[in-house]
């Protein structure tokens, strides 16, 4: 059994040591250059004692202790206080052993990746405050609380990417990270604003407008046992402002564009950041929502389309990318467009089962780019290829990823991506637009195989491409500058230990996260995991607690054939020998493959249109005009009024001595005729 | 004689002087011009201190007697006035070599 000091310690103790690398060691570093070691040491101990205390806290829940701190009372805003508290309902204590867990795996990755980095410390003290953050994110009980750690979390990301920030690039994706996920919070912040204003309604109730359970009641309809206070129209805005908020933090289109360039931040961030953490942050707080958006089936709509076309439309995207990393973020918002889809669909527990999943084998993925980097001394998959026979663990561990990716049995990814597949395809009896989302997430599936082998071939297989001494002599030769993470050091080898073991331990993640839901019913997995304990355990957070179906073979042999499928085709296009000559056989793919090398110029839509033609010509241009001829013209006008007065009053100083007098007693001498006349 | 002849007479040698003070370009000759207008204004003040006290209680001198002394004060003034006033036209006739007013208009905007 817990107490609330305890469950606290798991975020203050990395805002301790984010203050303690901030404050104490690393003025100290100059003097003692060892200290900056000391900095990874102390967030690693932080982040493992959080890491074991989430363990213990999912642990004790699981077997029916249920903590309920009361709340703290920050902000007393008369109906709607805004209170500091710990909600631990089944996501948070699930969300805390993800972020606690695969952060320290990071961190721990980051000794050897981060070595030698100048600004050692100051990473790790950013990473520091980074996990707080999240876990503040994660533990919050009040919607305004959340809020700032939402923000806190976006302020960190904006840190990492631009970690560093002498490359024009690293800093214009930091800068373009938060600018995009900021269009997405006005929406999270109108949908506090809109509660807010509702708050004398919910207080009439005995509800405080921004603790989110008094949320979930509000919205829940008076027939179903609720408050019906939020229904309708504003129920729909509510959770459109939510889900604004999530697009733009989970990277779903149309806020896609920020995250492929995130890969500017060093390859650990992305691994934290980008694939396992921050960015489930979208998923999270929408599954946080969840009893609220279940009660507009508008939005669940908008929810379900929205995650299934993202999945679809970034898996494309992948297929046409050279670099390693950014394939993996284009796959990143795929899956988390299947979270979303399948929150969309109403499949709570498998949206965050998915989550759960992919947290670790995506964080895995990153982590092996990051290694293969460590050795080509590139992220460019064209200067790639053989790295498999002198690396063989980062394949071996980097396959294990993809194949979990792919959702091949009996791997973590097919665990989840399966139960998505089912329940989308269940929904269809009710709604028919979860069939469309059931196909578009089945063209996923194929994609993803794809991809993904197409990274394996490039990378691993083949004959060796030179890596960065190669790139960065075409680049110059072409006369561009060097893109990031570029360097001369290639030395093809296996990466130190510490960077394999914490990849190891995900790797194994990566196979056997999945079982910890025991779909298929075998009574008691190992003795300790009864049938479907994962997805029953989270559905006990709800009120009316969604059940995952029973397990379908049909299901899993179609999604299997299916990413078999995609793997084989990839096989055929890139591995085997005779089918075609060139590296990469999709270039020929024309107009099509243009358009996806381009992103669907998304990006030039945005900054070359939205940006640059509408926003600096039209609304710029105005502001300035307006800055230019109304303001400053009424300053140049007061200016202008004051010097001709003053001109005017100048010819009276003409020098000569009688005039003065004569003016003077002019004066007196109407005073005079006034006082004669007026009396 | 009556108070309000005194002070017609006040008033016609007060706007003599303010027309030469004004109107006349020689220095010298507004010198002159507002040392009538100080008269002008003593006259009326002897008038005035005359008209207000009556005879009768002249014994008490201390107390009554302020428009007279008023006058001997303006009386000084001038003279120490015009003593100045005396010492700029010396200066000015040494940077001009005139006495004429038009002419010392160096201090114009």
């Amino acid at each position: 059994m817990l107490t609330e000091p305890l469950v606290w310690a798991i975020f203050l103790l990395p805002v301790a040591s984010f203050l303690i690398i901030g404050l104490v060691l690393r003025p100290a570093i100059s003097a003692v250059p060892a200290l900056a070691k000391a900095s990874g040491y102390l967030t690693i101990i932080a982040l493992g004692i959080g890491f074991a205390l989430s363990i213990w806290l999912l642990r004790s829940s699981a077997h029916g202790v249920i903590y309920a701190f009361p709340p703290h009372l920050w902000l007393d805003l008369g109906p709607a206080s805004v209170q500091m508290g710990l909600l631990l309902d089944p996501l948070t204590n699930i969300m805390l052993v993800v972020v606690t867990g695969v952060s320290l795996m990071v961190q721990i990755y980051s000794l050897a990746y981060m070595d030698g980095d100048r600004s050692f410390a100051r990473y790790y003290a950013y990473m520091s405050l980074f996990s707080a953050s999240m876990i503040g994110l994660v533990l919050a009980s009040n919607i305004v609380q959340m809020y700032v750690f939402w923000e806190l979390v976006g302020l960190s990301s904006y840190l990492l990417i631009g970690f560093w920030h002498d490359r024009p690039a690293a800093a214009a994706a930091a800068k373009k990270a938060f600018i995009i996920t900021r269009i997405g919070d006005v929406g999270f912040l109108l949908a506090i604003i809109f509660l807010f204003f509702q708050a004398d309604t919910f207080a009439a109730r005995g509800l405080n407008a921004f603790h989110i359970p008094d949320i979930w009641e509000a919205a829940r309809p008076i027939a179903a046992g609720g408050a019906g206070i939020v229904a309708g129209g504003a129920l729909l805005w509510l959770c459109l402002g939510l889900f604004a908020g999530a697009v733009g933090k989970s990277g779903q289109f149309p806020l896609h564009t920020w995250l492929p360039d995130a890969m500017e931040g060093p390859t650990p961030v992305s691994a934290l950041i980008h694939a396992a953490t921050m960015v489930a942050a979208g998923v999270f707080l929408v599954g946080r929502f969840f009893p609220v958006f279940a009660e507009s089936e508008v939005a669940m709509m908008v929810v379900a389309l929205i995650g299934a076309f993202t999945a679809v439309f970034a898996a494309t995207m992948a297929l046409a990318a050279n670099d390693i990393k950014r394939v993996m973020a284009y796959s990143t918002v795929s899956q988390l467009g299947y979270m979303m889809a399948a929150l969309g669909v109403g499949a709570y527990n498998a949206a965050l089962f998915h989550l759960f999943t992919h947290a670790f084998f995506k964080a895995l993925l990153f982590l092996g780019a990051g290694s293969v980097n460590h050795a080509a001394g590139t992220f460019n998959m064209m200067y790639m290829g053989g790295l498999r026979k002198s690396m063989p663990w980062t394949y071996g561990l980097t396959l294990v990823g993809a194949l979990s990716l792919v959702g091949i049995f009996p791997l973590a990814g097919f665990w989840s991506k399966d139960e998505i597949l089912l329940e989308s395809w269940l929904a269809g009896g009710a709604a028919p637009v979860a069939i469309v989302v059931f196909f578009a997430l089945l063209v996923g599936v194929l994609l993803t195989a794809f991809y993904s082998f197409r990274m394996i071939h490039l990378t691993f297989h083949g004959e060796f491409r030179g890596g960065g001494e190669r790139e960065l002599h075409d680049v110059a030769a072409a006369g561009q500058p060097a893109p990031t993470g570029v360097t001369h050091h290639v030395h093809l080898g296996e990466s130190p230990r510490v960077m394999v073991a914490p990849m190891f331990l995900l790797g194994i993640s990566a196979v056997i996260a999945g079982w910890l839901a025991n779909p298929i019913g075998v009574g008691m997995l190992f003795g300790l995991i009864p049938s479907h304990w994962l997805t029953e355990y989270l559905a006990s957070g709800l009120h009316d607690g969604h059940h995952a179906p029973p397990f379908s073979i049909a299901m899993a042999v179609i999604s299997n054939v299916v990413a078999l499928a995609g793997i084989g085709l990839a096989v055929l296009v890139y591995a085997w020998p005779r089918a075609f000559t060139s590296l990469d056989p999709l270039t020929r793919g024309g107009v099509v493959h243009t358009l996806l090398a381009q992103r669907y110029y998304f990006d030039d839509l945005y900054e070359g249109l939205i940006v640059n033609r509408i926003f600096y010509r039209i609304t710029v241009a105005a502001t300035d005009w307006i800055d230019r001829n109304v303001v400053d013209g009424i300053v140049g006008l007061l200016g202008w009024i004051s010097r001709n007065i003053g001109g005017l009053i100048a010819l009276a100083q003409n020098g000569q001595v009688q005039t003065y007098p004569l003016a003077a007693a002019t004066g007196g001498l109407v005073i005079l005729i006034l006082y004669l006349i007026l009396g | 004689m009556s108070l309000e002849s005194m002070l017609i007479v006040a008033a016609i040698i007060f706007c003599i002087g303010l027309y030469g003070a004004l109107a006349r370009r020689n220095f010298i000759a507004v010198l002159m011009s507002i040392e009538l207008m100080f008269n002008a204004v003593n006259l009326t003040l002897v008038a005035m201190g005359r008209w207000l006290v009556p005879f009768a209680v002249q014994e008490q001198l201390s107390t009554v007697l302020t428009g007279q002394v008023f006058a001997v004060f303006i009386i000084t003034v001038a003279a120490a006035e015009i003593a100045l006033g005396l010492g700029i036209v010396f200066a000015v006739y040494r940077t001009n070599e005139s006495v004429d007013l038009t002419d010392a208009a160096t201090m114009r905007h």
